[in-house]
């Protein structure tokens, strides 16, 4: 449902600062929320001055710069550092992004603002919790589906068909995408959102899956697909530049096709 | 903490899922938050108009129903739409209703296939804006000359 009022238990109220060593002369200002689940006090907005002088280039090295020598009590998830484990998705200067891939001086703003990931259930600091997410991935079936004989060797494919899952296979799951989509704040209940939408897609469009009718039932749904209003901003985010917006227009093509 | 990845079992096939919900945990902060790009405040927009044109319907059939009642009627609700007011809204009319269509033939387009990647969605999201502009001075240049 739209509820643009954050509730009353999540109104972000004035935190802390912690300024930069004397003598620092590269400083940038990092604002980080926070929630501590232990005191249950509201989430409040933190501020670090980070000398640059002495700091990794990405979101992430000031991150954990931050942990390891200013506030060891930040949390967030972080595993990779390379863009290709989707833990360290959140939300910078705006824009949901991997922090180990966005370099601080490119995030928009005097100050980089770290949130998490929006219009989800905080754990801790930035670290949101992910269970609906997996499972709606979990609920699209992302594995191969074949009913015909499995052939003496693997399930073989041509260089074309192989091709088609060019651009869909390559998701990480950070939840950047579904995350960012307004429709999937106010409908996320019932709604797929573009990650596990592009992850059907993924599967509708490999040639040795043989349930691409089943799948499309599955979908087949005002909600699971149709919440999609084409606002982009799942393309706009994702990154990995992947287009789920596209790959969920693909699926929206194929329903009005099979009626024909 | 328990943290199930298997929410209450509830993932069989075509079933909606479980949300988890906890009263103590905060929700993340969201619309004040994200950085807008064009195409979602033009989505907003489209819907907004929308409705918007729907009202402005009603307005209109009230016009011609004032018409249809005879010559005083008329007058009475012509004076409001002559007045400064009365051209405000058909003014934002206009421009609402040409907004809607600009992105309506966009929407068209994506349906079908086309211009999905996020480039050519900020180009055409621009057009619009720069179709909505023109056209509705265009009209209006149109109406106040005649």
């Amino acid at each position: 449902m739209v509820e643009f009022a954050l509730p009353k238990n999540s109104k972000i109220t004035k935190g802390r600062h912690y300024p930069a060593p004397s003598g620092a002369t590269d400083i940038k200002t990092f604002k980080i929320y926070r929630y501590d689940p232990d005191t249950g006090e509201n989430p409040r907005l933190d501020t670090y001055d980070v000398d640059m002088s002495d700091c990794g280039p990405m979101v992430l090295d000031a991150l954990i710069k931050i942990k390891n020598e200013i506030d060891t009590t930040l949390t967030f998830r972080r595993s990779c550092r390379e863009g290709i484990c989707g833990s360290c998705s959140m939300n910078i200067g705006g824009r949901n992004t991997l922090a180990c891939t966005c370099a601080t001086d490119d995030v928009a703003g005097a100050e980089v603002a770290v949130y998490p990931l929006p219009h989800m259930e905080v754990v801790k600091d930035l670290v949101v919790d992910l269970t609906h997410f997996w499972a709606q991935y979990e609920g699209i079936q992302p594995w191969l589906k074949a009913d015909s004989a499995a052939p003496q060797k693997e399930r073989r494919q041509s260089i074309e068909d192989r091709e088609e899952l060019d651009g869909l296979y390559e998701c990480v799951l950070c939840a950047c995408c579904s995350t960012a989509c307004p429709s999937y704040w106010w409908n996320g209940d019932k709604y797929l959102g573009p990650a596990a939408l592009l992850q059907a897609y993924r599967w509708i469009a490999d040639s040795r899956d043989e349930a691409t009718g089943d799948r499309l039932d599955d979908l087949e749904d005002p909600f699971r697909l149709y919440r999609c209003h084409t606002i982009m901003n799942c393309t706009n985010v994702c990154p990995k530049g992947l287009n789920p917006a596209k790959a969920i227009g693909e699926i929206k093509k194929l329903m009005v096709e099979r009626t024909l | 903490m328990a943290c199930p990845l298997r929410c209450n079992g509830a993932l069989k096939h075509n079933t909606e899922v479980a949300v988890p919900t906890s009263p103590s945990r905060p929700l993340s902060p969201h619309l004040t938050i994200f950085r807008w790009p064009l195409s979602m405040a033009l989505s907003i927009l489209t819907r907004v108009t929308g409705a918007a044109l729907a009202v402005g319907l009603v307005l209109l059939a009230w016009w011609l129903v004032a018409l249809a009642n005879g010559p005083d009627a008329f007058a009475t609700i012509d004076g409001i739409v002559d007045s400064w007011f009365g051209g405000l809204v058909l003014f934002g009319f206009t421009a609402a209703l040409f907004l809607h269509l600009g992105n309506g033939i966009r929407h068209l387009a994506w349906d079908m296939g086309y211009g999905y990647d996020a480039e050519t969605t900020h180009r055409s999201g621009l057009f619009v804006v720069g179709f909505t502009v023109a056209a509705t001075l265009l009209t209006w240049i149109v109406i106040l000359a005649a």
